[in-house]
């Protein structure tokens, strides 16, 4: 942070005691959780199926080399990569384009449009559920193209959740960068999408990447429509850890392991790129 | 201006709507029936009844393998999690874009068969299958509302009963395994001290409470629908039922509090574990063996009765659990499913996969044999002579999520030290009736 | 984690204007190959137009068939030819909203018990958010890493958190009840979280861990922006911290709170995850979110005609709210600006 040690007098003592309390009480909040998850992938079964035990009797390994053969999370972890990685590829080339539409030119319709997306946020998912699924059966009986229990479907719907946020932050996000800017690239012999591409795109990289993590993370989340529009072969993370609760057993240390392996890419990604997500969630809310 | 902008993109949705919902209407209506479009193939959805997906398709992959080497049909499995099962059948109902066989819990039978997904067995398809009276008549009693074609056929089945520890049982100087609930409850009070207990207890699991409302019902001479097919939670009768039962956690305390929470059979677990001394539960040898507990360490005994007079109890100590196997109507290849059921429900195979499943066969030649175990001696007796199934109403499933909710929200109050008495259950019941729409 | 030392940076990216080699290097003009009059009128509507047919097919017209459920007999006789359904009227509303009848009190009763969780939850979010981004305004040793902790929850896959949370708020089991009972001693014997009347807390410290991440990142940057000479200037005025915290540092936050409410209200009202994965398909009647409540008229009953009506009953009640929220919010916006 630049502006770093801005008070030119040191915070008086009882702000510092008050700041030591508070952050040590949301610290042992946040973290105690992630310390059961991590603690309890590494302990034997009858550590997590009796009485709570802080350690583990002994640590093991082996529910990390478990978790791949009570299910099949590799193929629940593919199919996330790729649903989630298309559905944000897509999402973020569409928004881009809307939100330059939205921000660069005054057209008929275009509050209607910001309206009438940004309305969407409220739709209860449980209202078109089932409505979607007959789309993607009809499209599908009309077409030959199968969206039902394909991961197409998915993306579809993944990235279609996604957009009106995506488009609203990146708006934002473009309003603060200066016309100057995509204008001199035009009179540069640049068309509007040459601007866009070679000015806006590289200008907004930061609101970019904070759409993507946005998506991405979404996508990757998502319970209720993976449990209707997935099968075996396309079954995806949020629906195949459920396997781990077996007829006999339910292994919370196989859990626990699988929700790390599956929580890592996208907390580490999410961590690295944090300050991203920070600069595009910014741009548009406080335009 | 802006006003026709809209009107445009209110058009344009109205149209596409109604393309879309009369496609919807339209398309199912016409390729409704069930065709021979696809001779070669199948696609089959089966339930977990193993102890993971992954078991099941262990279980079943050599078998349809076999029908493949038969028929020259090659069957596409997918086993579905409970979890997602009923919601999967109602999307592929409600789209026409299903399996061409399917399991289904029996008790759904009514539900689909009202919703016409599945497709009736009446005398021409029963005999493609190779007749009715293959079957044992229980099974067939919980494939769909009387006096209409079954909406499937019975595939596996399954009965409650008393698993209690011998060792345990020893130990407090008990003899034999209880035929009353007095005397359940007074052997219970006999193993309940220093943490362990005399039942477990799937207090969390509204399908269980609900299995167990409905044959505490049976034995008070109540049932939870009337013969038009109204709900009738509150009687006196079934109000006494579900108290008897909340009682054992509430007031007979032979059940420890935390079974209220249970309902990923962490009940089989306490078992198994010697934290509890008995267990009403189905076909629980395989979960047992999973969690170490070695066949000649438990015995089974049929559901107990209610001990004294007989005015107006029935003799009934179990329902008529198990699996249906059905033929999805928009099959296009009726033939080939047609096939496919008399294959899963021939001798051979019944006997195979029940014993892989430890389940009984429906099939009345497959259970012929002697029995493989005690638990298939006891279930085979409680079948043909005191089991009965649940109620063959559409309205079944709202049954079991309220009835079975309303005790478990009672065993949470009474393990939370709550008064749960005759006033509680009465209203708990009533409510739950109330929400049955219409 | 070892991700530390990035976030040092967090905010000087936050200006974004920076052109970073953005200067167009000299090209000889070319023609586009777009005609002219599209390029004119026609090309915002062009760049529009994937993410207006994909707003469409995803959520327009299966919110506008959903609505056409609403007004529909839709149960198990129809679901599977459900363009043959009769038309209900408004039967599906009177009986939603008969608050006299069991349907309209159980509806009544859910939708209850959501706006207490919400107000709960997203409250609690924002007070955790805005004190952690407060506190951490001034640089101390192990910033970065307690902000790279704090962010973790809200990165977390929903399913993964939530399980989590279901294993530590067992009974028998949790850690919880470890910690409360046996460690402690306070309470006489262990507590049910997952079933009874106390789930309802569980879903509120659920819900809380997961979204006050969010409003903590959100806070920290439109922290950012507040300039540090008015700070300074405050300071010379003499003003302590408390005073400079309600003077310059939450009017400057006004804007942000304005939209990070809203968005977090929304989300959490909808809710459908949390629930779904702590309890699964019936939540306890303590915690009956109105999602679940939904899922369950529908889902569980093939009652999609009642399910139906309610859930657009939920989409007016949220419109209105918002709607009403930006008017209010808005004007006070505007005022202050002039």
């Amino acid at each position: 942070m630049a502006e770093a040690g801005k008070s030119p007098t040191a915070p008086p003592r009882s702000f510092v005691w008050t700041r030591r309390v508070l952050l040590t009480l949301l610290t042992l909040f946040t973290a105690t959780p992630l310390y059961v998850m991590l603690s309890s992938s590494l302990k034997p079964l009858q550590d997590v199926t009796g009485a709570f035990r802080w350690f583990p009797s002994t640590v093991t390994f082996q529910p990390y080399l478990d978790i791949w053969k009570t299910v099949p999370l590799g193929r629940y972890f593919v199919n996330s990569l790729i649903v989630a990685g298309a559905a944000t590829a897509c999402s973020v080339v569409i928004a881009v384009f809307a939100a330059y539409a939205v921000s660069r030119y005054r057209f008929r319709g275009k509050r209607l449009f910001t309206v009438t997306v940004l309305s969407t946020q409220m739709f209860p998912g449980i209202l078109f559920l089932l409505p979607l699924f007959l789309i993607f059966v009809n499209i599908g009986n009309a077409t030959g193209v199968a969206l039902y229990g394909s991961r197409g479907g998915l993306i579809l719907t993944y990235m279609t959740f996604t957009l009106p946020l995506s488009i609203w932050m990146l708006v934002g996000y473009f309003d603060s960068i200066p016309r100057d800017l995509d204008e001199a690239a035009q009179v540069d012999g640049c068309g509007p999408l040459g601007a866009l591409v070679r000015v806006v795109v590289p200008a907004a990289v930061p609101g970019i990447v904070a759409v993507a993590i946005y998506s991405f993370m979404t996508a990757w989340g998502e319970v209720l429509f993976a449990s209707v529009m997935t099968n075996d072969v396309t079954r995806t993370l949020a629906i195949g850890l459920q396997g781990y609760a077996t007829q006999t057993e339910v292994y919370w240390n196989q859990i626990m392991a699988a929700s790390l392996v599956v929580s890592v890419p996208v907390v580490a990604g999410f961590l690295l790129l944090q300050r991203y997500l920070v600069a595009g969630l910014t741009a548009g809310a406080v335009k | 201006m802006r006003r026709t902008r809209m009107a445009a993109v209110a058009a344009l949705t109205t149209a596409l709507t109604a393309a879309l919902a009369t496609g919807c209407g339209g398309g199912t209506a016409l390729g409704g029936g069930a065709n021979n479009d696809s001779p070669k193939e199948l696609t089959y959805w089966a339930t977990n009844q193993g102890s993971s997906l992954e078991a099941d398709k262990k279980v079943l992959g050599p078998e349809l393998k076999k029908f493949e080497q038969q028929t020259g049909i090659k069957v596409h499995l997918e086993v579905i999690p409970w979890a997602t099962v009923l919601d999967r059948i109602l999307a592929a109902a409600s789209s026409g874009q299903g399996p061409d066989v399917l399991n289904l819990g029996n008790t759904w039978s009514s539900s689909l068969q009202k919703s016409n997904a599945l497709l009736p067995f009446d005398a021409k398809n029963f005999k493609k299958i190779g007749g009715k009276d293959r079957f044992a008549p229980a099974p067939m009693a919980a494939t769909g509302a009387a006096g209409k074609d079954p909406a499937a056929v019975p595939l596996y089945s399954l009965t409650y009963a008393l698993y209690y520890n011998k060792q345990m049982f020893k130990e407090a100087g008990i003899s034999r395994p209880p035929t009353t609930w007095d005397e359940l409850v007074a052997d219970g009070k006999k193993l309940t001290k220093d943490g362990t207990y005399g039942l477990a207890m799937e207090g969390g699991n509204p399908v269980e409470n609900a299995h167990h409302a409905f044959v505490f019902g049976k034995q008070h001479g109540a049932d939870f629908f009337d013969a038009s097919g109204k709900p009738t939670f509150d009687k006196p009768a079934n109000v006494a039922a579900v108290k008897q039962y909340i009682d054992f956690l509430a007031n007979d305390k032979i059940a420890a509090p935390g079974n209220a929470e249970y309902a990923q059979n962490q009940s089989v677990r306490d078992f198994a574990t010697g934290k509890a001394g008995m267990l009403l539960w189905q076909a629980a040898r395989t979960s047992l063996q999973a969690h170490g507990m070695k066949t000649d360490e438990y015995g089974v005994a049929p559901v107990p009765f209610q001990s004294g007079g007989t005015d107006g109890r029935r003799n009934v100590d179990s329902m008529v659990a198990g699996i249906n196997l059905g033929v999805f109507q928009n099959t296009d290849n009726v033939d080939g499913a047609l096939k496919f059921v008399k294959f899963m429900t021939s001798t051979e195979e019944q006997r195979i996969l029940t014993t892989k499943y430890g389940s009984i066969s429906p099939v009345l030649e497959a259970q012929r044999s002697k029995p493989r175990d005690k638990d298939e001696a006891v279930q085979r007796e409680v079948l043909a002579k005191s089991a009965a199934p649940l109620p063959q109403v559409p309205d079944e499933s709202q049954f079991e999520t309220l009835v079975g909710g309303a005790m478990k929200e009672l065993l949470a109050d009474a393990a939370a030290g709550k008064k749960t008495g005759t006033a509680e259950v009465q209203a708990a019941l009533t409510k739950a009736q109330q929400q049955m729409q219409k | 984690m070892t991700t530390t030392a990035p976030h040092e940076a967090a905010g000087t990216a936050a200006a974004g204007t920076s052109p970073s080699g953005a200067s167009p290097p000299n090209r000889p003009p070319r023609r586009s190959f777009l005609p002219d009059r599209i390029r004119r009128g026609g090309l915002p509507y062009l760049l529009l137009l994937p993410a207006l047919a994909l707003e469409l097919l995803i959520h327009i017209v299966p919110m506008v068939i959903g609505i056409a459920m609403s007004f529909k007999q839709l149960t198990h006789e129809y679901i599977r030819n459900w363009g043959s359904a009769p038309w209900a009227g408004l039967d599906n509303f009177r009986i939603a909203v008969d608050f006299d009848a069991p349907v309209g009190r159980a509806l009544l009763h859910s939708f209850a018990v959501t706006c207490g969780f919400t107000v709960l939850a997203v409250g609690l979010a924002w007070l955790f958010g805005v004190t952690a981004a407060i506190l951490m305004q001034d640089r101390f040793r192990g910033r970065g890493l307690l902000r790279a902790l704090f962010l973790t929850p809200y990165a977390l896959p929903v399913y993964t958190a939530v399980i989590t949370w279901s294993f530590l708020l067992q009974r028998d089991n949790g850690l919880v009840n470890h910690v409360l009972h046996d460690q402690l001693g306070i309470t006489d014997s262990p507590t049910f979280w997952l079933v009874g009347d106390n789930s309802f807390w569980a879903l509120v410290v659920t819900s809380v861990w997961r979204t006050w991440p969010f409003a903590f990142l959100m806070l920290t940057a439109a922290l950012q922006n507040i300039p540090r000479e008015s700070y300074e200037a405050a300071q010379l005025d003499g003003a302590g911290i408390r005073q400079q915290i309600r003077h310059i540092t939450l009017p400057a936050l006004r804007p942000v709170n304005q939209v990070l409410i809203l968005v977090l209200f929304l989300w959490t009202f909808n809710d459908f995850n949390v629930p779904y994965v702590l309890f699964g398909k019936a939540a306890p009647e303590a915690a009956d979110l109105i999602s679940i409540h939904i899922y369950q008229a529908s889902f569980e009953t093939w009652n999609f005609g009642s399910g139906s009506a309610m859930s657009v009953l939920l989409l007016l009640f949220l419109l209105v709210v918002t709607a009403a929220y930006l008017l209010v919010t808005g004007r006070g916006r505007r005022g202050e600006h002039g």
